[in-house]
């Protein structure tokens, strides 16, 4: 199975590289964007095809080391 | 005073660490590898060395905050033992759950390389006792992610149990504003966990011991650390 981890900056935390890609952005001369935060994304091949088993060990995965909780999100899809 | 230093894949600052507690103690410490399960028996003091333990993949000390070694760290703070966290140490404490918030990328992006004051905070502690409170001290700092941040209450909770031991200034001792180096918040340049027994600072007090190398500002932490020792 594939599955895919997103990993996002919680709202409020300050993302100094997203705003810098934002001005970056702005001159590019990339219209019509508002604001930028970065984030990171994990592809994760799983053995097997039991996806509970495979959801509750990624969401393991995600709380031991994929995320740090304080500041980040995660999200898991099982494809 | 038995000290041991951690020493992970990545880590270059454990023997200028090694050679400041040999100055002070007169003890060569222990050196422990990442994947071993404990320290020595003994152990006084555990220290986290600077460097970029997993090439700061992932996020700054957050392979290294979970290593083998760690467990026996946690042990040995959860006992009351000494631990010293220095600049990507100082970041594995946070990533480990020993110390409360997170180390940010510098708010202007850049990685930061010089030298800088900082404010002693308190000396009545383990780490600080050979310092005057409210001393203003010039050490060095070499970093990219050591904008400190915590959520509203828990900065409140620092500031509130005294748990701020550094902050950056002025060579006059003023606090904040152009001297804040990497944006953090109330410009703290590191803290102590709630039993005081833990310190986590991104500066580099080991490179200032000798006077060769530009001061010896940094010599009264492993000194403190020695006098405790020996009590």
């Amino acid at each position: 199975m594939k599955a895919r981890v997103t990993v996002t900056l919680k709202t409020g935390v300050l993302d100094p590289q997203g705003k810098a890609i934002e001005g970056a952005l702005r001159s590019l001369g990339v219209d019509g964007v508002d604001s930028v935060r970065q984030g990171k994304v994990f592809d994760i091949e799983i053995a097997g095809s039991d996806k509970a088993a495979a959801e509750a060990s990624l969401k393991l995965a995600c709380e031991k080391l994929l995320a740090n909780t304080v500041i980040e999100n995660y999200r898991i899809e099982i494809a | 005073m038995k000290a041991a230093v951690i020493v992970f894949p990545g880590s270059n600052r454990e023997r200028d660490i090694g050679r400041a507690l040999h100055q002070a103690t007169g003890r060569e410490p222990a050196y422990v590898w990442h994947a071993d399960h404990d320290l020595p028996a003994g152990t006084d003091l555990a220290v986290l060395p600077g460097g970029f333990s997993y090439g700061d993949y992932l996020r700054c000390g957050a392979i290294a905050g979970r290593a083998n070694v760690m467990d026996a760290v946690r042990a040995h703070a959860a006992r009351g033992g000494f631990v010293l966290g220095v600049c990507n140490g100082f970041q594995i404490l946070v990533e480990s759950g020993l110390l409360p918030g997170v180390l940010m990328r510098n708010a202007d992006l850049r990685f930061v390389c010089k030298m800088q004051h900082l404010r002693v905070e308190r000396g009545d502690t383990v780490f600080t006792n050979a310092y005057t409170p409210g001393q203003t001290i010039e050490v060095c700092i070499a970093h990219g992610e050591g904008n400190y941040i915590a959520d509203p209450d828990t900065l409140a909770r620092l500031e509130g149990d005294g748990r701020v031991a550094f902050r950056y200034c002025d060579a006059n001792g003023t606090v904040g504003g152009k001297a804040n180096p990497n944006g953090s918040l109330n410009d703290i340049a590191g803290i102590y966990s709630d039993k005081f027994n833990v310190l986590g600072m991104m500066p580099h007090p080991e490179n200032l011991i000798d006077p060769l190398a530009g001061g010896t500002d940094g010599r009264a932490l492993f000194e403190s650390l020695a006098v405790r020792a020996a009590a």
